[in-house]
């Protein structure tokens, strides 16, 4: 079963843990809002990811089945 | 009110065009006058069979995103079995584009056809209420006028779901169908975050049906008339007609029904105009695409057809910019509009629609500084797929669209000049931006 | 006071043993509330990076669990009194002192409902663990008032100072986390302020 990142546009307040800690998926824009990688998630980077979707203080950033 | 021109040269009786609007004047149609043109509401008697003819036909939405209607209903109908909840049916006449006209005289001089519509739809999915969603701010009493339709209808008892109407505020995304269920919860119409999609959750949590007020009316004719009669015009993969919103050099608003698969030049130039052969056309309204008119000149208003010039069908607006007008200055209007008409709640949008709207201020004005047009492609490209809706990719895709056709225009103002000699705006934008909470309510 | 007793036995020990995992608890408590607070915000503990507010918020509430289980495990294994363990999550079970052993029960429950609601938010609506997590506002109070109301020692010298500064902290972040709140630009007003902002600065720059 494949995942992939999503990014919740409303919630999202910008606070950028998402990309401290995904970098390989996430990246910051120039206004500090994530630029997400919707491709299937590697394996590799699961646990990650479920950090990343942890850390997240206002609860935008989910994993998703794809 | 916008004229519904009845005689153009698209039209004619061998078209069996027009099927949705009145043939003969401007008069608004009573249930007796409509029932004496279409005949009686044939109501199918269980939920679902309307559906397998909404497919034969290959009925599309009418409100700009052309999802098959029949899929629409299938899935509510699914969803409503699933959950053991009864759906809700929304009509949706919000038509919060500026340049659109067409549901607004439908719903004045047809209500009877969308609101035969909006019954069928109802019994194809089992839904128990249904409302009807307007846009208040037009310059006829539409609202007066429906409820004296719904009122003449429940005195000879046709309706057998009661019909709500509900009114929108003047935002240009009281109609996206997210905004619209949030509107009619008791929220502002701004958009949800979808999944779940309004069709599986929506409104109180029911699934729910949103339909644009023409496919309504398309849908009450396919179901007296059947599939094939659909199908008599159209083109095979788009089939069926629709109403269009066309502004020539004029700037008159006029509605006119259109087959799909019409060639734009027999839309746009009018009898004794030259053709279109310079200046720029706008296809599909204010998230739509500017195309060079000579280009515009060999397209057919079908989404097959406008896909090698990055257009849409859209909600059907066509508009004809005259040559003394300039496209930039144009633009640079309408996007600051949409940049003021940001729900504001996502980053992306929030950010980038403000900084957009000011550099296409400084590109329609003179010598703008060097960087700035790179900035607009560089910010159309980050708003583009980050919002809880389409409202920055649609504003972006007609950014891009000016940027790429009035190239020779932003040439000449770098050089400090400009091509137009008129400096009267155009294109109509409204000039009341929401400034509180209650302005989305 | 139990210094009376000659020596130190074991129930003295364990007696000991549960004020100390107490008055830990109760200091690691209030820094999950402070942590909770500027997560609101979206604020940063200077020097660490953004991921650490939520981090240390999540850890040290387990770790606050953690010296709450030795609390109430070393409270019943003291025979000096009576305290059934059902009285750790049940109000009102224990014999002995029921109020305030009581308070403690209630802030227990509540810290599991938001440990558990938390643990399994991927399940969970929204909307659930948003109301779940409101009830820390009304469980770090009633767990104050259990340490208050439960021992003497609370209430003199340092260790009344140190209840007072915990209760101080939490109030004057609550105030802030409101005030700052109130002072958020309405969704409403976010896009004009920033058209201002854009087109404002645009032409002065061009000057």
């Amino acid at each position: 079963m494949s995942e992939k990142l999503l990014v919740n546009p409303i919630e999202c307040e910008g606070h950028g843990a998402c990309a401290e800690l995904l970098p390989e998926m996430i990246t910051l824009d120039e206004w500090g809002y994530p630029v997400v990688d919707g491709r299937p998630l590697p394996a590799a980077l699961e646990r990650d990811a479920r950090a990343a979707v942890s850390a997240c203080p206002t609860l935008a950033l989910r994993l998703v089945r794809c | 009110m916008t004229t519904a021109t009845q005689g153009t040269p698209t039209e004619g009786t061998a078209t069996g065009l027009p099927r949705l609007l009145p043939r003969h004047g401007q008069q608004p149609e009573d249930w007796y006058a409509h029932v004496a043109r279409v005949g009686r509401l044939p109501y199918r008697d269980a939920p679902g069979r309307l559906i397998s003819d909404l497919q034969a036909a290959g009925l599309t939405g009418r409100g700009g995103a052309a999802f098959p209607v029949h899929r629409k209903l299938a899935a509510v109908l699914e969803a409503a079995q699933a959950r053991r909840r009864p759906p809700v049916v929304i009509a949706n006449g919000a038509e919060s584009e500026p340049a659109s006209d067409k549901d607004a005289t439908l719903l004045w001089l047809a209500p009877h056809l969308v609101l035969d519509g909006l019954q069928l739809a109802a019994e194809a999915v089992g839904a128990e209420q249904a409302i009807l969603y307007t846009h208040a701010d037009r310059r006829n009493d539409v609202g007066r006028r429906l409820r004296q339709a719904i009122a003449q209808r429940q005195a000879v008892a046709v309706d057998r779901v009661p019909v709500e109407l509900a009114e929108a505020p003047p935002r240009f995304l009281a109609g996206q169908e997210t905004a619209l269920v949030n509107h009619l919860a008791g929220g502002p119409a701004i958009p949800t975050f979808t999944p779940p999609r309004i069709t599986e959750r929506g409104l109180a949590g029911a699934p729910t049906l949103v339909q644009n007020v023409e496919t309504l009316a398309h849908l009450a004719l396919i179901a007296r008339r059947g599939p094939r009669w659909f199908r008599q015009v159209g083109t095979e993969a788009e089939p069926g007609s629709m109403l269009c919103t066309i502004r020539r050099s004029d700037g008159v608003p006029r509605i006119t029904e259109v087959p799909l698969g019409v060639p734009l030049r027999a839309l746009l130039a009018g009898p004794g105009e030259q053709g279109l052969r310079e200046g720029a056309v706008l296809i599909g309204g204010y998230h739509g695409t500017w195309v060079p008119a000579a280009e515009a000149a060999k397209l057919t208003l079908d989404n097959h057809g406008l896909r090698r010039a990055g257009a849409r069908v859209g909600a059907g607006i066509l508009i004809t910019l005259p040559q003394d007008r300039c496209g930039l200055v144009e633009t640079a209007l309408v996007v600051r509009y949409l940049a003021l008409e940001s729900a504001g709640q996502c980053g992306p949008c929030l950010n980038g629609l403000p900084r957009i709207a000011a550099a296409l201020a400084e590109l329609a004005g003179a010598r703008p500084r060097r960087g700035t047009r790179a900035n607009v492609e560089r910010w159309a490209g980050l708003v583009t797929g980050r919002g809880a809706c389409h409202h920055p990719d649609g504003a972006a895709r007609f950014v891009r669209s000016a940027l790429t056709t009035f190239a020779a225009e932003l040439g000449r103002h770098e050089r400090g000049r400009c091509g137009a000699t008129d400096t009267t705006p155009f294109l109509p934008v409204p000039h009341d931006p929401a400034r509180t909470e209650q302005d989305w309510i | 006071m139990l210094e009376n007793v000659s020596g130190i036995n074991s129930s003295t020990a364990l007696w000991y043993a549960s004020r100390a995992t107490g008055v830990v608890a109760l200091l690691l408590l209030t820094a999950v509330v402070l942590l909770g607070l500027l997560v609101t915000r979206q604020g940063r503990l200077p020097g660490l990076p953004r991921f650490a507010v939520t981090g240390l918020h999540r850890n040290i509430s387990l770790l606050a669990v953690a010296f709450v289980a030795v609390h109430v495990l070393t409270a019943v294994a003291d025979t000096y009194v009576h305290i059934p363990l059902t009285a750790a999550v049940v109000p009102l079970a224990s014999e002995y002192e029921r109020l305030w052993i009581g308070l403690g029960a209630v802030s227990l429950d509540i810290t599991i409902a938001l440990i558990v609601t938390s643990l399994l938010r991927r399940h969970l609506s929204r909307r659930l663990w948003r109301a779940v997590h409101l009830l820390a506002y009304a469980s770090w109070p009633v767990a104050w008032l259990h340490s208050i109301t439960s021992s003497a020692d609370m209430r003199h010298g340092w260790m009344f100072l140190l209840a007072v500064a915990c209760a101080l902290l939490v109030v004057v972040a609550v105030g802030w986390r409101q005030s700052a709140a109130s002072r958020d630009v309405p969704r409403a007003e976010r896009v004009g302020l920033l058209m201002a902002a854009v087109h404002g600065r645009d032409r002065a720059s061009r000057r």
